[in-house]
């Protein structure tokens, strides 16, 4: 999938002194997901602390996720790291009862050379609960490229489908007179092969995003991750994949190359233009013509009007911590708004070429400028631009942002984008609601003055 | 390598940072992986701050890895230097630095010839400290950076003040009510009229540090961090300390004492007036304050015997225990600190005013004692909280860690004498909560909880038949969880697998007699 989108759109790159959340923080919201798992953290009292803080109250409701705290015995290799993983993966077991327990590996384990991949099999042999090692690391990953590191992982343990989706219908048509209600069901979609999706939702996204895909007689076999683990989806040759969320190349890579599955590149359901397209393009893969699709994106336009009218005109500043940036400014033109720069930690140009296709086309549809893609960016390099440009909202991380507001920049934490439910049509108006809450509680503060909180001589 | 869900102190560098961030254009650069900057997010969001947080991070990644930082520290230390012109750079190692082991002393050798900016390496190891450790040697360290400073430049300006004055050592970014506990002691040393000569490090000049021995004595408001800076400023420049914690009346006045001593040993030297404080402490217990007639109110009256849990850090556990016991008549069933490193001193300080001390860091163990003991009211950390939810005790929070309620916008000190209204307050409502639940439980309120062991570790081997669970239930809650123990002790001991009403009250009898 050769990409020339670069005669139009530069990718930048700066130093990568930038402020973004450990990888390790996908324990949060998988554990949540995956119902039957259990996250071990193998790491230091600074993964602890770092967990502890940014989960807040989660850590008292009982979490399936717990640090294996490293001391200094264990560093220096005076302790078996094997007898001490056993040890706790047992307590585990027996306090938890878990389907699956999830390694995570830290910096430290990478930097002792800690053979988590190694024990894993053994260990799993050993105490008969299947293991995954996820290395979801600050050395080479950045916040949601976490859930990435786990969902490739998770891709080994899919099983094989027997046969090919095809090949088992007919055979199973042939040898058993089908109940009716089956064949029902059969017929509803469409001949074609199975599709798994990948990227953990919250449930009732998922279940809104298949509904998306069954008006138009598609049906999705599985999602990887499912809720529980032990109902990993089938994946194998001739299985189609495809993607929900803008951060999981090294899952897209492993299903291509380890599981010979077909991928499908498609710009993310992010906003209604990005579902409208993400639909159109997995019904053009299996030769299917989308049905009212105009109608549906021009119904969900229709109903965002209140929050259009508030955002057009409207600048904003993406200083970049979770690799959806693309996907939301691309959004946030189409509703009319200028994007000055997308700050992005790690840009999959493969991966997300259609994403990026999309964004040109809708710069070039809005009228606007394409905006400067910044990857691995440098904070204070940001912060002095946004000091220059003045945008009306920056996107950024929670160190930046009061600091930011105190000097009159309206800001929105990038961190609430990973959490809310941002997927599919019906989510569209959710993103809007986030993106324009800063603006309308300026617009309620505005008669106060005291737009800027900082004295003078405060370096900005 | 241990299971751990919840951490009571933080990992070394935060105590470094916290320290950094505190001292007015002070830098700290941290040589630590993508994400460990943490810090800057919970100072922009714990503490409300306003300005950008002078940490940053020069990034540890897989080239640094594979090749040694090589020229990056330097050069990140030399841009911010050019970029935010501050006083002093602390090079901060975290975790990752530590097991990497570079010569990060050998970069700060090499930055700081081509600097403006001072240039320091923290020497903390992560493996070694916590973060309560490193803040007190990082601080106890920059003082010393400076003073050595002076002594070599031969400018260091021994004479103290005229009138007594006092240094502050110890109030800083992310520490428990440390805002406004500092204003209560400004207000406290005005009224005793003596004269704030620093207060380090919370929005101190690192510049200033020199003008530190010019006070007379220096106030330590909590043991954890500024020791170490008393002890060195004492042998070096022979200036006494005190480290009482003034919170609580008792110990107020033993800390005014204290004063009143220093002041007036040093006092013929400078020949200023000698002190006398006796009458201000009386009138300050008696009516300034309210704790001391709110103990012998009828409203505390109620509370004469009742148990509670004490834990927290050593200064705030030792005092509210004897706040508690001392001052309140409250019974503390165990009191406890995660301070280990200071366990000597706390189990001196509470000696004969708690039944029990528990020192750990472990929370499943404060959690076990806390359900074992059953107390009416737990005194606590924000993990202490949710212990308490989960057994329904109510909790009063008291110490770090902690979570954004307990950065309030109002005025709420723990020092001095409106401390000690506010730890009444605190005090007092925890209970009253818990006396409310009880009342309605007794008229038949909202209880339809199901009954379940309210122990954290599993319970193996007993059921309870139908019949002795509806028994269970007419029992009032708040002798409920005793009876329901005592009744499965005793199945235990006769090797009783299910309870059943006979059961509960062959307990009950075999208890009474």
């Amino acid at each position: 999938m050769p990409v020339k989108i670069d005669e139009t759109l530069t990718v930048e790159c700066e130093t990568g002194n930038y402020h973004t959340f450990c990888p390790i923080s996908c324990v949060s919201w998988l554990y949540q997901k995956i119902e039957d798992s259990f996250f071990l953290v193998v790491g230091t009292k600074t993964c602890g602390y770092f967990l502890q803080n940014a989960l807040g109250v989660m850590i008292f409701a009982e979490p399936r996720y717990a640090m294996a705290e490293l001391e200094e015995g264990d560093i220096s290799a005076q302790l078996n790291d094997y007898e001490g993983l056993k040890r706790l993966c047992i307590r585990i077991r027996k306090d938890r009862d878990p389907s699956v327990i999830i390694w995570i590996g830290t910096c430290t384990t990478e930097i002792i050379k800690m053979d988590l991949e190694g024990m894993a099999p053994k260990l799993e042999w050993e105490i008969g609960i299947p293991i995954l090692v996820a290395r979801a690391n600050g050395l080479d990953y950045a916040f949601t490229q976490g859930e990435d590191t786990v969902l490739a992982a998770m891709a080994h343990r899919c099983p094989e489908p027997e046969f090919p989706v095809r090949e088992r219908k007919k055979i199973l048509q042939k040898l058993f007179a089908f109940p009716s209600k089956k064949k029902e069901e059969l017929d509803e979609y469409a001949n074609h092969s199975s599709l798994v999706l990948f990227g953990s939702l919250p449930s009732n996204v998922a279940s809104q995003l298949n509904l998306e895909l069954r008006r138009q007689s598609i049906k999705v076999s599985g999602w990887l991750p499912a809720q529980r683990y032990t109902d990993l989806p089938s994946l194998g040759d001739g299985v189609y994949v495809c993607g929900v969320n803008p951060f999981l190349s090294r899952t897209a890579t492993t299903l291509i190359r380890r599981e010979k599955c077909e991928l499908i590149g498609a710009p993310f359901p992010i906003g209604p233009d990005g579902t409208r397209a993400w639909i159109e393009k997995i019904c053009s893969v299996f030769g299917v013509e989308a049905q009212g699709l105009e109608e549906r994106e021009e119904r969900v336009w229709e109903s965002l009007k209140d929050y259009l009218d508030l955002v057009r005109g409207k600048s904003v500043f993406f200083m970049g911590d979770n690799l959806l940036e693309v996907s939301l400014a691309r959004f946030l033109i189409r509703c009319g708004m200028i994007v000055h720069e997308i700050g992005i930690p790690y840009m999959d140009k493969r991966y997300q070429a259609a994403e990026l296709a999309l964004l040109r086309d809708t710069c070039i549809n809005m009228c606007v400028p394409i905006p400067r893609i910044v990857e691995k960016p440098d904070n204070s390099n940001q912060i002095r631009r946004i000091r220059e440009l003045q945008p009306d909202l920056a996107i950024t991380g929670m160190a930046h942002a009061n600091p930011l507001e105190a000097r009159g920049i309206s800001t929105k934490w990038s961190v609430e984008f990973t959490f809310a439910q941002i997927h599919g049509f019906a989510n569209a108006r959710d993103v809007l609601e986030l993106v324009t809450r800063p603006l309308r509680r300026q617009k309620n503060l505005e008669d106060l003055g005291r737009t800027t909180l900082v004295r003078k001589n405060n370096k900005f | 390598m241990k299971l751990a869900y919840w951490m009571y102190a933080g990992p070394a560098h935060i105590g470094t940072l916290r320290v950094a961030s505190s001292f007015k254009n002070v830098h700290a650069i941290m040589h630590a992986p993508l994400g460990d900057d943490y810090f800057n997010v919970m100072r922009s969001m714990l503490e409300r701050e306003r300005d950008f947080t002078a940490a940053t991070a020069s990034i540890v990644d897989r080239h640094v890895l594979a090749r040694g930082s090589q020229e990056r520290v330097v050069d990140n230390i030399l841009r911010k230097d050019k970029e935010e012109r501050p006083d002093l750079i602390i090079l901060t190692p975290t975790c990752t630095s530590s097991i990497l082991q570079e010569d990060l002393q050998n970069f700060v050798d090499r930055a700081s010839i081509v600097s403006d900016s001072n240039v320091i390496f923290a020497d903390v190891d992560h493996y070694q400290v916590n973060e309560i450790q490193a803040a007190d040697r990082t601080l106890e360290q920059v003082v010393r950076y400076y003073l050595d400073r002076c002594h070599r430049q031969e400018n260091l300006d021994q004479f103290v003040t005229y009138a007594p004055s006092v240094n502050i050592i110890g109030i800083f970014t992310l520490g428990f009510h440390n805002q406004h506990d500092c204003r209560e002691l400004r207000r406290l040393l005005r009224d005793l009229d003596i004269q704030i000569n620093k207060i380090i490090p919370e929005g101190g000049s690192v510049e200033d540090l020199k003008d530190l021995p010019k006070a007379w004595f220096n106030l330590i408001p909590y043991r954890e961090v500024g020791l170490m800076t008393a002890i060195y400023l004492n042998k070096e420049c022979g200036m006494p300390y005190i480290s009482t914690a003034p919170m609580g009346a008792v110990d107020i006045a033993e800390w005014i004492r204290q004063i009143h001593k220093n002041v007036n040993t040093l006092a013929p030297s400078s020949s200023s007036k000698k002190v006398d404080y006796e009458p201000y402490i009386d009138g300050q217990t008696r009516f300034v304050s309210q704790a001391a007639w709110f103990s012998r109110s009828i409203d505390c009256q109620n509370l004469t015997g009742k148990e509670t849990v004490v834990f927290g850090d050593a200064t705030h556990a030792a005092s509210i225990t004897k706040i508690l016991a001392r001052e309140m008549g409250i019974r503390v069933s165990c009191a406890g600190t995660f301070c280990k490193h200071d366990a000597e001193w706390f189990k001196e300080q509470i000696q004969g005013f708690c039944d029990e001390i528990l020192i750990t860091d472990d929370h499943a163990e404060v959690g076990d004692m806390i359900a074992r003991v059953e107390p009416s009211a737990i005194f606590g950390t924000q993990m202490e909280r949710h212990i308490g939810k989960r057994l329904d005790i109510p909790c009063g929070v008291i110490s770090a860690p902690v979570h954004i309620q307990n950065f309030p916008l109002g005025y709420r000190p723990f020092l001095g004498y409106e401390g000690t209204n506010q730890i009444a307050d605190l005090v007092y409502n925890s209970f009253a909560l818990g006396m409310e639940e009880h009342l309605l439980d007794i008229f038949g309120g909202h209880d339809t909880k199901e009954i379940m062991t309210k122990s954290l570790s599993t319970n193996i081997g007993l059921s309870w038949n139908p019949e002795s669970q509806l028994e269970l239930r007419k029992i009032p809650r708040f002798v409920r969880e005793k009876v329901e123990k005592n009744t499965e002790k005793f199945a235990r001991q006769k090797g009783i697998g299910t309870i059943t009403v006979e059961v509960m009250y062959a307990a009950k009898e075999a208890l009474s007699s």
